[in-house]
């Protein structure tokens, strides 16, 4: 009989929130959660934002993040209901049995700080070894980790390092005191499909050779799928379903399962090519200060009514390129038209038509709108700008933008923190709407949000362009986003397009290297992905 | 060269050229004063012959521009010229009583830097309970009330009720340390509680900032104390904030003294300056102004540079 390491029994964890404009008051995050997780394996929990993952993994240190409070239940961990430690039991268990991986480790590694000092800073303060036996730890988990110059990348700063060696770093730091369990919050959320590969890969291994259990936080099926021996659905602080890998997988019972494993589902057959409507011509372009070009000699056409895909991971000059078309980054060289006409190259002598038949939807819609604007009054200001629209007109055209849009008479006089992620997204894509604009400019515009409230913002954008015949550059580093909307693509790597064409063209083999490392990269929905990718991987490299 | 050599010395030239500019600024605001040197010097009942003859000696005559050269030069050559009421030379004189106001200062910042940051801590550490309000509370009112109602409420209590200090604070040079420092005692005590809220308070606001962040989790999830915390990693992202309120006020030691040590008849700088202002002692009013500026100036200079200096990423570019 194997043994249990972590058994949680009917948690209930609250919260206090202040809401504009109403009391303070309190708010039930997780209720009635109970599950178990033996020694040495890998419990995936998945859901939303708001369905108190990360909420649940923190329990089992006995941790609520601000103002997050467990007020019920039991927590056991190695034997004892750690919910009933006081503070200095509870910092002799932090760090030493359970430790975490948090999503951005850009952000959880103190700046000040080499990361050496913070790899082995718990260990030491456990006392479990002396310092050079720690750093020694330290060296062998970063060499098992695949670092580069797993001697010296210690001495380094946070800041010296990429985000993908940082995150395995941090997963060295949690690995150190040699806990009984780990939790990973997202870790490799933030990282290019590119990158997250080998991080998954280099967990996935750390995990196995060391034997420690863990816990797995994502929003992304598809990649706990590749790591977990058992999965948790949550949503809403509820457990919807629990049970192996396979089952959830291949066999879910619930439906809001379903719905996340068949998310990606959106049908999207491509357009015939036709005259376009914007010609990006050998544009060139360069950030002011520096000596290279981010965007050299870029040419990519976009039909009216059809959507053009720029896909590529950080860095690769896709928004760069979205500044550039816009105007707030003048190009060096190269010509842009749109719809016949050719754009000057800086945004303050364009005409008030090339502005408003060019709009621009971006990936935060929370910092695209004035906090103190009500809806209204954001959607009405391009009506007013651009069409003098006034009172009782302008409304009624709000209220119709509103309701293409699919969002009620209600939503009108409310302000942006009064809505959700998806909701503020849709506000500001009938901002982009009222203008009238021949095309619009979707920078990252679903990567931010949950992967079922993404799928209706997509299909939203479909039908939008369907109704009103504009056309998008849409902008993504998320393939799947890409088969859904897209009728051609523009692969983009170092600020050059490397592969464009229709999108079955680009889909379709033979690929150049790039686009089949990036295609490959994708995690899928089906057991052993990860092992068959880094396997093929290797027979590739070893066969070169 | 590492970039952070460059950095540095941009500031350095920087803080060169406003000490530069503000010496302009001093000179062409003591022009516009209304009123004459030599007129001042002489009273209402000078011949004009007489005055003709000391505006002349005075160089007064000369265009504007090139009196200010004049004396520009000669003060970066140490020579800040001649007092025109007691023709004795300014830098000899400003010496001592310079090296007089900086002891104070020294000995005021030497108590009040670290106790400000530990008080900050503290009040940080206890953010919204009881030593966190005492702290505040106790440094708030210090810092509203007038220096120089403070410096009669201490002198009242400790030198009149208790008579552990003597009531004024006059220096010699032949004094011993001990005796020097006895007889600054209450200034000292003054000018800390006057500068102690600022800085307490900066440290607890830049602390609670830095408490925040992300990295600030990690080090509650490794299981260290809330003590080591702040002092190994909320302190060391919170200098920079913390280190340029420290220098405003080890400036305002400096330069902002005037009514202490008018309060304790104390021989520095501040009764120097306000001595000659009521003379019209201009030349004296010039070097008091461009020694206090170049003090301030240097100060907020050496602030900015600790601040580039303790940013790791400026320290180890990529």
């Amino acid at each position: 009989m194997p043994e249990t390491l972590l058994d949680i029994k009917n948690l209930k964890i609250e919260a206090t929130v202040y809401p504009p404009g109403e009391d303070p008051h309190d708010i039930t995050i997780v209720e009635g959660v109970s599950v178990s997780l033996e020694g040495g394996k890998v419990l995936g929990l998945i859901g939303e934002s708001g369905a108190g993952k990360s909420t649940i993994g923190l329990s089992a240190m006995a941790y609520g993040r601000g103002g997050v409070r467990i007020t019920g239940g039991e927590v056991t961990l190695n034997g004892r209901d750690i919910l009933k430690l006081g503070p200095k039991a509870l910092r002799g268990l932090r760090g030493r049995e359970v430790t975490y991986v948090a999503q951005s480790a850009a952000a959880s590694f103190n700046p000040a700080k080499r990361l050496m000092e913070q790899v082995i800073e718990a260990t030491l303060k456990h006392g479990l070894c002396s310092r050079s036996e720690a750093e020694a730890r330290a060296v062998k988990l970063f060499r098992k980790l695949g670092l580069p110059n797993p001697e010296t990348i210690g001495s380094r700063y946070p800041h010296q390092v990429s985000g993908g060696q940082l995150q395995r770093v941090m997963t060295a730091m949690a690995l150190c005191p040699e806990p009984s369990l780990v939790i990973f919050d997202e870790p490799t959320t933030a990282l290019d499909v590119t990158t997250q590969i080998d991080v998954l890969a280099a967990i996935k291994e750390a995990i196995r050779d060391t034997g420690v259990a863990a816990l797995y936080i994502t929003h992304d099926l598809a990649v706990v799928a590749q790591v977990s021996d058992h999965i948790l659905v949550l949503r809403n602080g509820n457990k919807v379903e629990y049970g192996p890998v396979k089952q959830i997988i291949e066999d879910p019972h619930e439906d809001y399962t379903r719905a996340l494993v068949s998310v990606r589902s959106i049908d999207h057959e491509e357009k015939k090519p036709a005259e376009p409507v914007l010609r990006v011509d050998n544009v060139t372009a360069r950030y002011k200060g520096t000596n290279f070009d981010v965007l050299s000699n870029v040419s990519v056409d976009v039909a009216p009514g059809q959507t053009l895909a720029i896909v590529g991971e950080s860095g690769s000059g896709k928004s760069t390129l979205a500044r550039a078309i816009t105007g707030l980054l003048p190009p060096s060289a190269g010509r842009i038209t749109f719809a016949g006409r050719t754009l000057t190259p800086d945004l303050k002598t364009r005409s008030i038509d090339d502005l408003r038949e060019l709009q621009m939807i971006y990936q935060m819609a929370d910092v695209a709108m004035n906090p103190r604007q009500t809806v209204g009054t954001i959607i009405g200001r391009p009506l007013e700008f651009y069409f003098g629209m006034r009172g009782e007109e302008k409304r009624k055209r709000v209220q119709e933008l509103l309701d293409q849009i699919e969002m009620g008479k209600g939503f009108i006089d409310r302000y942006p923190a009064e809505l959700s992620g998806g909701q503020k997204q849709r506000v500001c894509i009938a901002r982009a709407l009222a203008a009238k604009p021949k095309l619009i400019i979707c920078d990252e515009v679903t990567s931010a949000l949950d992967p079922l409230v993404a799928d209706g913002i997509l299909k939203l954008l479909l039908e939008l362009q369907a109704q009103e015949g504009v056309a998008y550059l849409f902008i993504t580093h998320d393939l799947a986003t890409v088969k859904a909307i897209a009728d051609s693509i523009a692969v983009m790597y170092r600020g050059k397009v490397v592969r464009y064409g229709p999108k079955t063209q680009v889909l379709t083999p033979p690929f150049d290297d790039y686009t089949d490392l990036l295609l490959s990269s994708v995690p899928e929905m089906r057991l052993g992905w990860l092992e068959h990718v880094i396997e093929t991987r290797k027979m590739e490299s070893a066969g070169n | 060269m590492h970039p952070i050599v460059k950095l540095l010395s941009q500031r350095i030239a920087l803080g060169l050229l406003l000490i530069i500019a503000t010496s302009a600024l001093i000179f062409a605001g003591t022009q516009i004063l209304p009123g004459d040197v030599a007129q001042s010097i002489l009273g209402q009942s000078a011949t004009p012959e007489a005055l003709a003859n000391l505006r002349e000696e005075l160089g007064l005559n000369e265009p504007a521009l090139s009196r200010y050269f004049d004396w520009l030069f000669g003060a970066l050559q140490g020579d800040l010229g001649t007092a025109l009421t007691n023709g004795k030379d300014i830098a000899t004189s400003m010496a001592s009583r310079l090296a007089n106001t900086l002891f104070l200062a020294f000995w005021a910042a030497i108590i009040a830097v670290p106790l400000a940051l530990i008080l900050g801590l503290v009040a940080a550490r206890y953010a919204g309970r009881w030593p966190d309000k005492l702290i505040s509370g106790v440094t708030l009112a210090t810092i509203s009330l007038p220096e120089f109602v403070v410096g009669y409420i201490v002198m009242y209590i400790l030198a009149v009720n208790y008579r552990l200090f003597p009531s004024t604070s006059v220096i010699y040079d032949s004094m011993s340390l001990l005796e020097k420092l006895n007889a600054i005692a209450m200034p000292v005590i003054v000018l800390v509680l006057v500068v102690l809220a600022h800085m307490m308070r900066m440290t607890r606001a830049a602390i609670l900032n830095v408490m925040q962040s992300a990295y600030i989790e990690t080090a509650e999830l490794k299981g260290l104390r809330p003590a080591t915390i702040i002092s190994r990693h909320a302190f060391p992202n919170a200098i920079a904030p913390v280190v340029n309120v420290v220098m405003l006020n080890l400036a305002y030691l400096v330069v902002g003294v005037v009514v202490v040590e008018v309060v304790f008849v104390y021989p520095g700088m501040g009764q120097y300056l306000v001595d000659h202002v009521s003379k019209r002692d201009v030349p004296v009013v010039q070097a008091c102004g461009l020694v206090f500026a170049a003090v301030y100036i240097g100060l907020n200079i050496l602030a900015d540079m600790i601040a580039i200096l303790t940013n790791p990423r400026l320290r180890h570019p990529k």
